[in-house]
């Protein structure tokens, strides 16, 4: 198939050779360009993995390799405006997390790993976020919700739905 | 007993902990000036070395003999990665100091880069701490500004540059090698050790790899001294030669059932009942505990009876559990199941297992299934020899794994089983009583992505 609409713009491209300089080889630079990629688009289709790796000078299946190992990065379609990761290990599990996480994906009308049609919200379940002081907890973007609550739950999935809510 | 005064944790809490200006107010990078000026690289790894400083980040390696392993005279470049890729269940305390202050990290991470000689920092940060990203980011900008970063700092002929580098949500990139792995821009697979990194590491030079925890006490350690850091903690034990001591302060991660969940700063040797009922007000509810992980999940479980362990870098073991860790503590009362324990932990581990070794990959993913199994009512009492089979056949103290991840899973499964056994019996009998005693073959509940 031959696409002449680039995955990634001019914008990107210069986003990811401004990091060039920090590494001696330029295969170093496939996590920094995936993120960016993901952060523009919220998802890394596979032919942005192509154009990636030609900027790279790699072949597409060495950073295919890399981006399939973190499982991370969706490649079939974007995650919702906002990407909410609900801790279900040891600490929060303790104090509800996996109840929490039953609760958002019922209050949002999804399963784990799922989106919402309105394409608002992607819920998914994390291995520990690194807040247990504040379990349970969820990070929804750059937010950190702490010590959720079944009413807490639900208002985040009402804001995360809402059309003039803000994202985070 | 005087009340111990925090030191790695003295800015939490104060207004703009996270700035510059702050860390000057507080003697912050006044001691880094002054070891640029008047101490050789040699001099502050023996400065550290004599410390006794223990990496923190869960091995307990001494830090200065590490340094004294990169090769001597190399061309270079030498390089220096930090590992912020803390994602062991359980534990934050890299968070709290990469949030609150992130200049006293930085102040460490420029020492040691300066008694290796390494000319480029690699600061490897988990992707769910975006505020550390946000904190971390503006106080490089300012060391840079100020000259504390970037070409000939202060004057001192030592050029040092200090970058980000986001992970993507993987445990594994905490091992140090699959770290450097992931750096280079592959998949995080461990690396078959020799060559240490010392040797070979990042882009095959030189490299050696420490804890956010580490570069900050190594900050303390030169603003303080080494007899300060000496009067805290627990001495070598006199009776073995290779007990290299457990001194200084250490930050403990409480969470779980405890009334106060919290990062706490206590010197190494505490035991975690007094951490428990200290810091922590006590096992929530006015409930008793049924077991507590003493450093990380990967380090087993301890029971209400061995609580009065030290958690120094050798009392955890002392009780059966692989070891201090990341010290973080995590509380788990009498009302919860201990198969619901270990069906999370087995459950963790098989999502996290990076799949290059047979063993871990399908140990880890074989126990959650049998967990599965057992949770369903349909578990048999051999199901327990099973668990326990994998639990000592996986690892790289059994000599069938590249790195220690599989350890750190079998761990929980090895203690939950000898020092629980009891309770699985009965759960398993309880819960399939026409089947428990039935030791034919059966097939797996479900198949469980192992990724």
């Amino acid at each position: 198939m031959i696409t002449t609409q680039r995955i990634l713009t001019p914008e990107m491209v210069a986003q990811i050779e401004a990091l060039a300089p920090r590494y001696p080889n330029r295969r170093a630079l496939t996590l920094p360009a995936l993120h960016i990629v993901n952060d523009c688009l919220r998802y890394v289709p596979f032919e942005a993995v192509v154009e990636v790796a030609q900027l790279l000078g790699l072949a597409p299946a060495e950073v295919q390799d890399t981006l399939s190992f973190y499982a991370f990065f969706p490649q079939d379609k974007p995650s919702g405006r906002t990407r909410a990761w609900v801790c279900r290990s040891v600490s929060c599990a303790l104090r509800g997390g996996e109840e929490i996480l039953d609760h958002i994906c019922h209050a949002a009308g999804i399963d784990p790993y799922g989106t919402t049609t309105d394409g608002a919200l992607t819920v998914e379940p994390a291995e520990c976020l690194g807040a247990c002081d504040f379990a349970p907890c969820m990070l929804a973007g750059k937010t950190l919700h702490k010590n959720l609550t079944k009413e807490s739950a639900e208002a985040f999935v009402r804001d995360a739905r809402s059309p003039v809510g803000t994202p985070s | 007993m005087t009340t111990f005064q925090p030191v790695l944790l003295e800015a939490v809490g104060v207004a703009g902990s996270h700035t510059l200006e702050s860390y000057r107010s507080r003697g912050g990078y006044a001691p880094l000036e002054r070891m640029l000026k008047e101490n050789q690289p040699a001099d502050v790894i023996e400065l550290v070395k004599s410390s006794g400083l223990r990496g923190r980040g869960g091995a307990g390696f001494p830090t200065g003999l590490k340094w004294t392993f990169l090769p001597k005279d190399h061309p270079g470049p030498i390089y220096l990665c930090i590992n912020a890729d803390e994602s062991e269940p359980g534990t934050f305390n890299n968070r709290i100091l990469m949030e609150d202050d992130p200049h006293q990290v930085i102040e460490g991470i420029i020492l040691s880069a300066y008694a290796t000689r390494a000319t480029t920092a690699y600061l490897y940060l988990r992707y769910e701490y975006p505020l550390c990203w946000d904190r971390l980011q503006g106080a490089i900008d300012e060391a840079y500004a100020a000259g504390l970063l970037g070409k000939n700092i202060q004057g001192s002929g030592f050029s040092l540059d200090l970058y980000l580098h986001r992970g993507a949500a993987a445990y594994i990139c905490g091992e140090e090698t699959g770290l450097i792995e992931s750096l280079e821009g592959k998949r995080a697979w461990p690396r078959i050790k020799p060559p240490f990194p010392a040797i070979e590491g990042l882009f095959r030079k030189p490299t050696v790899v420490n804890n956010i925890e580490t570069m900050a006490c190594v900050a303390q350690i030169a603003r303080r001294g080494v007899e300060w850091f000496r009067s805290i903690g627990v001495p070598s034990d006199p009776n073995n030669p290779r007990d290299p001591g457990s001194y200084g302060p250490k930050l403990y991660c409480l969470s779980g059932h405890v009334e106060r969940p919290g990062c706490y700063e206590a010197p190494l040797g505490i035991t975690a009942r007094q951490l428990i009922d200290g810091q922590g007000g006590g096992v929530w509810k006015g409930r008793k505990a049924k077991a507590v992980i003493p450093g990380g999940i990967s380090m087993g479980l301890m029971t209400e009876a061995e609580l009065d362990t030290p958690l120094d870098f050798a009392g955890p073991g002392k009780v059966g559990c692989l070891g201090l860790g990341t010290a973080a503590v995590v509380v788990i009362d009498e009302t919860v199941s201990i198969v619901d324990f270990l069906h999370n932990s087995c459950r963790f581990f098989a999502h996290e297992s990076c799949g290059q070794c047979t063993p871990c990959r399908e140990g880890t993913a074989w126990s959650l299934r049998m967990l599965e199994r057992i949770r369903a009512g349909k578990g048999r009492l051999k199901d327990l020899d099973l668990l326990a089979e994998i639990g000592n056949t996986m690892g790289m103290m059994p000599g069938s794994t590249i790195c220690g991840l599989a350890d750190g899973a079998a761990w929980p499964i090895k203690n939950a089983i000898k020092k629980f056994r009891g309770e699985f019996e009965d759960y398993i009998k309880r819960t399939n009583p026409s089947g428990w005693m039935v030791t034919d073959p059966v097939p797996a509940l479900q198949i469980v992505g192992a990724h």
